[in-house]
């Protein structure tokens, strides 16, 4: 079976992430930017598992959604705190931590 | 019980106080330490008697037993245990330790009440008679440099036990740091004998010497030996390692009369005496003790002469005596060293004891060119003091008069270079009755002083503000320092219960070997040094008597030669320190070896720590290394922190980077 088309999409969806992650300056949009990316990772570890006709990509895929909740749990609870402090929501302006 | 059991008894006891009083500390109240401490030492003391009943029990062949609980270490060629050794000897010390402390105890049930630190003291106390029982039990040499280190240990504590006294800390480092050249030196002589007889048990290392051995004076024995005398000098004040005794005076006067002047110090004489069969293997190491032995009897002699502290010229006259002890035991006069140990204890602690009664009477003061005129005043001291200083010089029919011409008459048979030495023992001996009865006729004679008036009306003399004797400094009397209330032994009934015991004991404790008619002492130690060569050549029964008629002359002589310079005419000691000026300010700089340490030791230390400070320290170490490592990191730190922006989307655009730039070196070199 031919998965390169699958690929392709999933090529497509990482690099559209990426770029919103270098380009866009709200973290809302950035989260929702890791989002894609990882979904597009999740797509190519399903074209793969068809691929070998194994179930391990699956489960893998399935483990990925797991982490990717807890990540937006976490992405969330940042960004509603940012907001209630008062903190400009742009991640530009949040550059203390540096060297 | 077996005699080993009852032994280590005798051991535990002193222990469980000290744990019982110092966890207690808090809840015993009044008295309650005091009691505690004396009643476990005295528990002590009627098992060190019912071991000493038990061992005679047994054949006189086979008076050697040891006891093992546990082992420490035990390799191929260590056999280091916790095993006592129960022989005559250590009995016999065990006896003389445990029946003196007891008495000082009790002594300082009163004598320390009104201290702060009263419960502290018996802690300690309890503490330091454990160490010195753990030192004359101990079955091999690694126990032995145990309670030796406790024992030092303990001594330091004791002379700084006020510990806001400067001059008591000052004192108290530096007998530590002379002891511990001490324990140095014990431990590397160990080390020097154990290299050859690949054990550490004290019994099996007297066996294997003559088979080690084989030839009298090997070198590595004798470095070995003079590596031991130096712990044994270290620990008895011996010359030129004494200067930290006097200055232990600072110390409370209960501690004087048990560790600096009945126990502690003799611990030297023990350890010549527990190692006789290497001493005689090494003859050359053996005279060398001897010759110590007499220069510091001589040295310390003099020096009480011009003393004019009451407590330092007790203090002078025991490193005399223990001169005489290292003396004895160095030449092989073993049970005559031992015996003067023991009387010695008796008499010393008594004299400590009355001193520290005296100087309650005086409101602490020590200067004897302070005192005077306390004889209608302290009947009871004076007594007890008469007692003690004839005891001390020698004169028929007290304990001192046997056991010092038992030394010296063993000298003179021996004859040749160790009569020489009986000669310095005769003229330490007039010295000896010269300098305690200065003492005597200066504190109990002539015109009563304010106190001594105070006193005989009825009132104790009672200081406002206590000073420190040695320096003038204001004192209060909270913890640290010496209590408000002084105590005397005419109105403290533990101080007189005391004192008493050991008068009886300065007074018939000659009774322990007298010539041609017994002997009791020197057959009863006779097991532990069966192996001896030389206890054999002992005088006979005529010349010993002789010796002892010269002894009691000399003794006479000194006493004469004292009431005339400081009663029948006084003004003759003023007379004669103006005229025999240098000689006077030589002694009175106490030979100027204090001086002497300073320059040779301590002056080149000190350069030698501040050329480290300056060069190595500053230079190298904190130049170069530490600075070295230090620029190092900060420069790799200067450089990386530029790749640190905060930008969020930066570190993004760099990971993707760096992912991309991998796959596609994986790509390129896959293909």
């Amino acid at each position: 079976m031919a998965i390169g088309w699958y690929l392709v999409v999933s090529a497509l969806i990482f690099v559209i992430g990426a770029a919103g992650v270098l380009t866009r300056r709200n973290p809302l949009v950035i989260l929702l930017c890791l989002e894609l990316m990882l979904n597009a990772a999740n797509l190519a570890l399903v074209a793969f598992a068809r691929l070998h006709g194994r179930e391990d990509g699956q489960i893998f895929a399935l483990i990925v959604l797991v982490v990717a909740a807890c990540e937006v749990t976490v992405g969330l609870g940042l960004i509603v705190a940012m907001y209630r402090r008062g903190l400009p929501i742009d991640v530009d302006e949040l550059n203390e931590l540096n060297g | 019980m077996s005699t080993t059991t009852l032994a280590w008894i005798v051991l535990l006891c002193p222990l469980v106080g000290t744990i019982v009083i110092g966890a207690g500390f808090k809840v015993l109240k009044g008295s309650a330490a005091g009691v505690i401490g004396t009643a476990a030492i005295g528990l002590s003391f009627a098992f060190a008697i019912a071991t000493l009943i038990s061992l005679l029990g047994h054949d006189p062949q086979h008076r050697e037993l040891t006891s093992s609980v546990w082992d420490y270490a035990r390799t191929l060629n260590i056999d280091a245990r916790m095993n006592i050794l129960v022989d005559p000897l250590s009995v016999f010390m065990l006896l003389v330790v445990t029946g003196v402390s007891t008495l000082i105890h009790l002594y300082s049930v009163a004598y320390m009440e009104s201290d702060r630190g009263y419960t502290r003291f018996f802690a300690y106390l309890n503490f330091f008679v454990f160490s010195m029982l753990l030192l004359v039990l101990a079955g091999n040499f690694v126990l032995l440099i145990a309670g030796w280190a406790f024992v030092g240990a303990a001594s330091y504590i004791l002379i700084s036990f006020w510990y806001r006294r400067t001059t008591a800390t000052r004192a108290g480092l530096k007998a530590f740091v002379i002891n511990v050249v001490g324990d140095v030196g014990l431990v590397l002589g160990t080390f020097f004998i154990f290299g050859h007889t690949g054990t550490v048990d004290l019994i099996k290392t007297f066996h294997l010497v003559p088979h080690v051995f084989p030839h009298s004076n090997n070198a590595d024995l004798v470095a070995g030996c003079l590596l031991l005398l130096v712990g044994a000098f270290a620990k008895s004040a011996q010359v030129p390692l004494h200067t930290w005794l006097p200055d232990a005076m600072e110390g409370p006067t209960p501690v004087s009369a048990l560790i600096h002047a009945a126990t502690m110090v003799t611990a030297g004489v023990y350890l010549i005496a527990r190692m006789h069969s290497l001493f005689e293997a090494a003859p050359a190491a053996a005279d060398v003790g001897a010759i110590v032995g007499g220069a510091t009897l001589l040295i310390a002699a003099s020096i009480g002469l011009v003393a004019t502290d009451l407590k330092r010229v007790i203090a002078y006259s025991t490193m005399s005596q223990i001169g005489y002890m290292v003396m004895a035991v160095s030449v092989g006069a073993y049970s005559a060293g031992l015996y003067h140990l023991m009387t010695h204890a008796f008499f010393k602690a008594l004299l400590f004891m009355a001193a520290g009664s005296l100087i309650s009477a005086m409101g602490g003061v020590q200067s004897l060119d302070r005192m005077g005129g306390f004889r209608k005043a302290m009947p009871f001291t004076f007594a007890m003091f008469i007692i003690g200083g004839l005891a001390l010089s020698g004169l028929p029919p007290f304990s001192g008069w046997l056991s010092k011409d038992d030394i010296i008459g063993f000298l003179d048979h021996r004859g040749g270079g160790f009569l020489l030495l009986g000669i310095v023992g005769y003229t330490g001996a007039l010295l000896t009755a010269i300098y305690t009865f200065r003492m005597i006729f200066r504190a109990f004679f002539g015109q009563p002083v304010k106190e001594a008036q105070e006193l005989a009306d009825g009132h104790l003399h009672h200081v406002d503000v206590p000073r420190n004797p040695a320096t003038d400094e204001v004192e209060d009397i909270d913890v640290g320092f010496p209590g408000s209330a002084h105590h005397i032994a005419e109105r403290a009934v533990p101080m007189k219960v005391a004192m008493s015991g050991l008068a009886v004991l300065a007074l018939i404790g000659g009774a322990a070997q007298i010539p041609g008619v017994d002997h009791a002492l020197s057959s009863f130690l006779d097991t532990t040094f069966a192996d001896s060569t030389i206890i054999r050549q002992e005088p006979s029964t005529s010349a010993a008597w002789i010796g002892l008629v010269i002894g009691a002359g000399i003794a006479l002589a000194g006493i004469g030669i004292a009431y005339v310079v400081w009663i029948a005419r006084p003004g003759t000691s003023a007379k004669l320190i103006e005229r025999f000026a240098p000689v006077h300010t030589f002694l009175i700089n106490k030979w100027y070896f204090d001086e002497l340490i300073e320059f040779l030791i301590v002056r080149p230390a000190l350069w030698f720590g501040r050329f480290c400070e300056t060069v190595i320290e500053r230079v190298f170490v904190a130049g170069v290394i530490t600075g070295g490592t230090v620029s190092i990191i900060r420069a790799g730190g200067a450089l990386v922190r530029r790749a640190q922006t905060g930008f969020v989307r930066y570190y993004a655009a760099v990971v993707v980077a760096g992912i991309t730039l991998t796959a596609l070196y994986f790509l390129l070199t896959s293909s």
